[in-house]
């Protein structure tokens, strides 16, 4: 599927920085934003896994149930979807930091 | 009382029901594909000016309802009975669609089977004597499938070459007691299959075996051969489905490979990129309420066996890990 | 040359993912947490510090990274505070992208909607 095409990573132009909080508000704004566009979809359907890994796919993948269930209102809809799809990211990643954290603090080693 | 079955599972009625009109519409994708000019309208809006796609398909079939009474000159007053169905839960799009209607309604769920299933229903009623005439309708939608099945269609994720795409559209048709034309002149009632197929991207290898159980079974109970029909049409296989159930066929000893479609692979162009091709209630019912009625009316198609396909899965029954039941049904319609 | 690393890192993070897809049957869901929870045991490991320092938002910015940001936020917490910091430390990093996340798609519900 000429997935192998890695062009549409354009998270990777930006310069590293300190504020790696500031870099991920922008790359989520930048997801969120092609989603409500509607474009998100049309790129990931060429980029595949070069869209849905990156920082972007995680707000793609907030924000896309959030318009879709829209019309089921706003509370019942939006919030209780928002995190259909992103949700066991959240979950499993939170359990393996969490995990990885004790071994870590058991085993006495700090910071990586 | 005598059984009207012929074999184990094929009723053959005892006078052809004509289909004494249809009527079909079809979204913006569908009426860009090759068979785009045979149906009666292509709605560019998959909101169809409503406000929800749900709200939408219903709209649609109420439309496809309407052009079918037009067509054959009748009023909802006409008609005794109504089946249809569609893919959503608890049969949205038929229900929104059918509280305008005041005609008696049986709502149907065989997910992509619904058409042939509905058109098999009607012709027992009808040759029951318990109707004279009737509508069937089925309908589907890409938008509302994927939000139901799948996922938001906002997310970026691609799909895999193996899937199908549903078709946005409605179809109706309706069927009455005398007249010429087009006929039901049978149906073979499918069982539900299970072949153990657990891929939901790969629904033409679990709806094939039913397609093929169907078909052998409808040519042993009524002793015809493959060449009896013009053509054998089923509903949604997809490229994939088509040689799976055409090889099947050949080694049951029912060489089908020259009468032979399947509405799936032809309501999209391979241009279009729709991958396996199309599936949904809607594609067999638009293709045929379309494409092949109108074939019969001029007379190149005389006999056709239309076998729709459906996936009996839900999302938790996939998720609960199950395999993917399938049913396919047949009926026969010829030029009378 | 910044660029050219971060574009070869974050590439091949997206590529083995790609893989994945492609040649299992785990559906893309799937793919995102083993990705998310890879990150954080590399991190654990101290592997993952590396290979943001090679290739800076190349492998920041996949979701690997995101699993990096959360053991090194619980990583930085029990240093300072112990074992609470187990607990504490997971969304100290990881705080903005997520709130910007919900944030930003209760604002593109109100002013989109979904085309299809």
């Amino acid at each position: 599927m000429g997935q192998i095409v890695l062009n549409l990573f354009i998270a990777n132009k930006f310069s590293t920085e300190d504020a790696t909080g500031l870099t991920a508000t922008v790359m989520v704004a930048i997801g969120a934003l092609l989603t409500g566009l509607g474009w998100y979809d049309v790129l990931g359907k060429f980029a595949g896994a070069g869209s849905a890994v990156p920082i972007t796919g995680f707000a793609n993948s907030i924000v896309s149930p959030a318009l879709e269930f829209k019309r089921e209102g706003f509370v019942l809809g939006v919030g209780a979807r928002m995190f259909a799809v992103a949700g066991p990211v959240l979950v499993y990643g939170i359990l393996t930091s969490v995990l990885v954290g004790v071994v870590c603090f058991l085993a006495g080693t700090g910071g990586g | 009382m005598q059984s009207k079955k012929l074999g184990e599972q094929t009723y053959i009625f005892s006078h052809p029901l004509p289909i004494l009109s249809t009527g079909s519409v079809v979204g913006k994708k569908e009426g860009a594909g090759p068979l785009g000019s045979s149906f009666d309208e292509i709605i560019a809006d998959p909101l169809y000016g409503e406000k929800s796609w749900e709200l939408g398909e219903s709209k649609m079939v109420r439309r496809a309802m309407d052009l079918a009474l037009t067509k054959a000159k009748l009023t909802f007053a006409d008609l005794d009975l109504m089946f249809g169905g569609d893919l959503l839960n608890q049969l949205i799009a038929v229900n929104l669609a059918a509280r305008h209607v005041p005609v008696p309604f049986f709502g149907l769920f065989g997910a992509c089977s619904t058409f042939a299933e509905a058109l098999g229903l009607a012709g027992i009623a009808l040759d029951g004597g318990f109707a004279a005439k009737v509508l069937v309708s089925a309908s589907s939608h890409y938008q509302t499938a994927e939000r139901q099945f799948r996922y938001p269609t906002e997310l970026g994720i691609q799909r895999k070459q193996t899937a199908h795409r549903t078709v946005t559209g409605a179809a109706a048709a309706i069927i009455g007691t005398s007249g010429g034309g087009p006929a039901l002149t049978g149906i073979t009632v499918g069982k539900v299959i299970d072949a153990g197929v657990k891929d939901i991207n790969d629904m033409g290898a679990a709806m094939a075996p039913a397609a093929v159980d169907t078909i052998e079974r409808h040519f042993s109970d009524t002793g015809r051969k493959s060449d009896y029909y013009d053509l054998i049409v089923t509903g949604d296989l997809g490229s994939i489905g088509k040689s799976l159930a055409q090889d099947m066929l050949a080694e049951a000893g029912y060489e089908i490979k020259n009468n032979y479609a399947d509405c799936g692979v032809l309501i999209y162009a391979p241009e279009q990129d729709m991958h396996a091709g199309g599936s949904g209630c809607a594609c067999s019912a638009t293709v045929f309420s379309g494409y092949f009625y109108s074939q019969l009316i001029t007379a190149e198609l005389q006999r056709i066996l239309l076998v729709s396909t459906g996936a009996l899965l839900s999302p938790t029954s996939f998720q609960q890990g199950e395999t993917i039941p399938a049913i396919a049904h047949a009926v026969s319609i010829e030029k009378v | 040359m910044d660029y050219l690393r971060a574009f070869f890192v974050g590439g091949l993070i997206c590529l083995i993912g790609q893989l994945f897809m492609d040649l299992t049957s785990l559906t893309p869901g799937h793919v995102l947490v083993l990705f998310v929870c890879l990150g954080a045991i590399l991190s654990g490991i101290g592997i993952y510090e590396k290979l943001v320092l090679f290739g800076g938002a190349g492998a920041t910015v996949p979701l690997t990274g995101f699993g990096h940001a959360m053991v090194q936020g619980i990583l930085e917490q029990t240093k300072k505070k112990g074992a609470l910091g187990i607990m504490s430390g997971i969304f100290k990093n990881t705080s903005m992208g997520i709130t910007a996340a919900v944030i930003l798609a209760v604002t593109m519900a109100f002013i989109f909607d979904p085309k299809g």
